[in-house]
């Protein structure tokens, strides 16, 4: 029986890395797929981004509600690890409490496993009630930023399944510290006698009524259920916006350290119009082998590394399109469909070319009426809102930039107004048809 | 308003007398052509001429710094301004500019120096708290005393460079209530102009977004809305125009209403 048990472990845990690594592999080729970008930060400006704003939470705290239920569930999520470290090791080795067996003759360490499941079952009640109002405030209050076109289906389903996971999760943990203690008491073999937990210890009260196998049952089932369902959700997250849980601490470390407002240059087009200007730089040779820049992005591959992880860390929260002007006004724009597109279009394009080989294109873009449309490029206002308000630090103004730049320059696509507003800034320097003489008349009003 | 003369000093008649000035003043298009914003333009110059500030303007050879062409995705258009104006400053040696306008000022602060252009730049409002703070400026009350004002956070000085203090620092030298808007600071809403709305209609949408911001201003029952932006300011003037509450609620320039509370 114990062996049985320890291959069916094995075999869970050898299948689960299998697909981790899996999934590892296609998101490092997908993210690959982007173009280099430098992040110009030194290593304090990247370990204090990432320990602030992924591990403090700290811009999750403007929203003080949201902040407090999701650290509820992100404190769970931490500290249970430690108990996942005795399972894992009771799960290869057929024990049952292992480090406890290890701790308990010595009164500190005896205390400090008591304490630590203790707070474990303490965080998982928390993380419960967190679970729930989560739950309440998605399906029952309809909150608008959860209810936006681009969480029809999979994402909002997403949402609501990660968090049924998590309600079983605390379920079968207490299902085995109640059987647990349970048994201790009924005397079965094999379990260690223990200090008291105290969340689980009511259900030990309640299930001693009925026979030691169905105890054994119940306990067993919280076991394998808890650990089975942690193997589950290493995988699933990896297909999720659950991907956040990891990805955070990457995509905050590579912050970009540079003012908001300030949008990256493109060297390309400073070149060429400086030899325009500087008569000795014209005369260079053009070296015909080089290869023409594209302007911007149309597509996935011409976005940068930091903007495709970012696509990726995106846990679909929305606090950015609840922010942007366009979209409050009803505009199509929405910043976190521009994530999610980005991300859904690397998938598609990353599996493509896994098939049929790195250089070739399957033809579709990003730019599309199936991802993201002229019309959501064109609504941005560039105010940063969406910027700032995003908890882990993803740059959607960024993507919609770089888009635009290729909408504009490559396909010269622009609304009529752009196009006479350009013409002015070419013709007399102004967007507005104003001669440059003209720049001051507004002092003749001082002068008499 | 004041009817004496003041000469506006132009950076190459300055250069030519051999002349250095401490500061140049970016006047930008919109305070340059547009006639709501050539009213702050006035309003500053007023006050830097009674501080007696040692400032020139470049006039005829200020060229738009390309903030709209960049953002609208034009970069040709842009690097082309761009770098002309980087060697026009660079061939009279400025070392400070002051504007009026975030756009420009977030532009030429940290998108110039790329470029090869790098001067310390200010936003007007940062310029007039430090003489403040200074000592140098004092400002009365005037028509402010009493009254409330909200203060609109314009995105390019705000977000784009986290100045959130220095335009508030001088509106509370007014001796007014400062009250704030329902999304202010980090938070404060667009008013729909930027990344070069301001030169074409809205796409389709339920709303305008100045519309939406102007709602904003009013639930506030404040009797100034004070901006540091020319394209905040005919964003926001239009949004009360169209809910016709021109005559409750006034929308000033903080240049301006420094200019007014001192009788300049
Ligand atoms: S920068 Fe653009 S997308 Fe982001 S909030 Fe502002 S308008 Fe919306
Ligand atoms: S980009 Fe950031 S704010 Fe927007 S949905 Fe994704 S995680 Fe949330």
């Amino acid at each position: 029986m114990a062996i049985a048990q320890i291959i069916i472990f094995i075999s869970a845990v050898i299948i689960a890395t299998f697909f981790v690594l899996d999934r590892i592999t296609t998101i490092t080729y997908n993210i690959k797929l982007g173009k280099d970008e430098t992040i110009h930060s030194d290593l304090s400006f990247r370990l204090k981004s990432m320990l602030l704003i992924a591990f403090g939470q700290k811009k999750m705290f403007k929203r003080p509600i949201a902040a407090l239920l999701h650290l509820a569930v992100y404190g769970a999520f931490l500290i249970t690890q430690i108990e996942l470290i005795e399972i894992f090791i009771d799960g290869f080795i057929g024990k049952h409490r292992s480090i406890w067996a290890l701790l308990h003759g010595w009164q500190p360490t005896r205390w400090l496993y008591t304490i630590t499941i203790n707070m474990i079952e303490l965080a998982s009640i928390g993380a419960l009630f967190a679970t729930f109002a989560f739950l309440w405030r998605r399906n029952a209050l309809k909150l608008p930023r959860f209810h936006k076109p681009e969480m029809k289906g999979w994402p909002s389903l997403d949402a609501n399944l990660i968090l049924l996971f998590e309600i079983a999760l605390v379920t079968f943990i207490m299902m085995m510290n109640g059987g647990d203690q349970a048994l201790q008491r009924m005397g079965a073999h094999h379990y260690h006698q223990t200090d008291m937990f105290v969340v689980s210890y009511p259900i030990s009260m309640f299930l001693e009524q009925f026979s030691m196998n169905t105890v054994l049952f119940v306990e067993r089932v919280g076991w394998w259920g808890h650990i089975l369902l942690v193997l589950f959700f290493l995988v699933y997250v990896t297909y999720s916006k659950h991907l956040h849980i990891a990805l955070a601490f990457p995509n905050t470390f590579f912050t970009r350290p540079e003012p908001k407002g300030q949008l990256a240059n493109m060297p390309a087009v400073q070149k060429e119009v400086a030899s325009m200007f500087d008569e000795s730089m014209a005369e260079e040779p053009v070296d015909m082998n080089e290869e023409l820049p594209s302007f911007g992005a149309k597509d996935v591959t011409e976005l940068s590394w930091k903007s495709l992880l970012e696509a990726y860390t995106c846990t679909e929260c929305g606090r950015c399109t609840s922010s942007c002007p366009a979209n409050i006004t009803g505009k199509k724009l929405s910043p976190r469909k521009i994530m999610m597109d980005t991300r859904d279009r690397m998938e598609e394009l990353g599996k493509y070319k896994r098939m049929n080989g790195a250089d070739e294109h399957d033809g579709k873009s990003l730019i599309s009426d199936e991802y993201v449309s002229k019309e959501e490029l064109r609504a941005c206002t560039t105010c940063n809102a969406c910027v700032e308000e995003c908890p882990i630090n993803i740059n959607p103004l960024k993507i919609i930039v770089e888009l635009r730049r290729s909408m504009i320059m490559e396909e010269a696509d622009s609304p009529q107004e752009w196009n006479t507003m350009f013409t002015n800034l070419e013709n007399n320097q102004a967007p507005w048809q104003f001669a440059q003489s003209e720049r001051l008349k507004w002092t003749e009003e001082l002068n008499n | 308003m004041s009817d004496t003369t003041i000469k506006v000093p132009v950076m190459a008649d300055v250069t030519a007398e051999g002349k250095t000035p401490e500061v140049l003043f970016w006047t930008g298009c919109a305070g340059s052509f547009d006639q709501r914003a050539q009213r702050v333009t006035i309003a500053f110059v007023k006050i830097l001429n009674a501080l007696n500030v040692d400032y020139a303007v470049l006039g005829p050879e200020e060229a738009c710094t390309g903030d709209p062409a960049r953002r609208a995705g034009n970069e040709f258009v842009f690097q082309m301004l761009a770098q002309q104006n980087i060697m026009t400053l660079n061939t009279y040696n400025v070392k400070k500019i002051v504007t009026t306008c975030p756009h420009c000022f977030n532009i030429i602060k940290n998108e110039y120096p790329e470029l090869g252009g790098n001067y310390e730049v200010v936003h007007h409002t940062q310029f007039l708290s430090e003489l403040i703070k200074a000592g140098k400026l004092t400002v009365q009350g005037g028509e402010f005393k009493g009254k409330t004002i909200t203060f609109h956070d314009s995105c390019y000085l705000g977000r784009a460079n986290e100045v959130y203090e220095a335009p508030r620092d001088v509106l509370e030298a007014l001796d007014a209530d400062l009250i704030e808007m329902k999304s202010c600071k980090t938070r404060g809403l667009c008013c729909g102009a930027g990344g070069a709305q301001m030169f074409k209609e809205d796409e389709p949408g339920h709303k305008r977004i100045n519309q939406e911001r102007t709602d904003e201003v009013m639930e506030t029952g404040a009797n100034y809305v004070a901006v540091g932006c020319p394209f905040c300011n005919t964003m926001i003037t239009d949004g009360v125009k169209e809910k016709d509450r021109q005559d409750y609620i006034k929308v000033l320039d903080i240049a301006e209403m420094v200019a007014k509370a001192n009788g300049l």
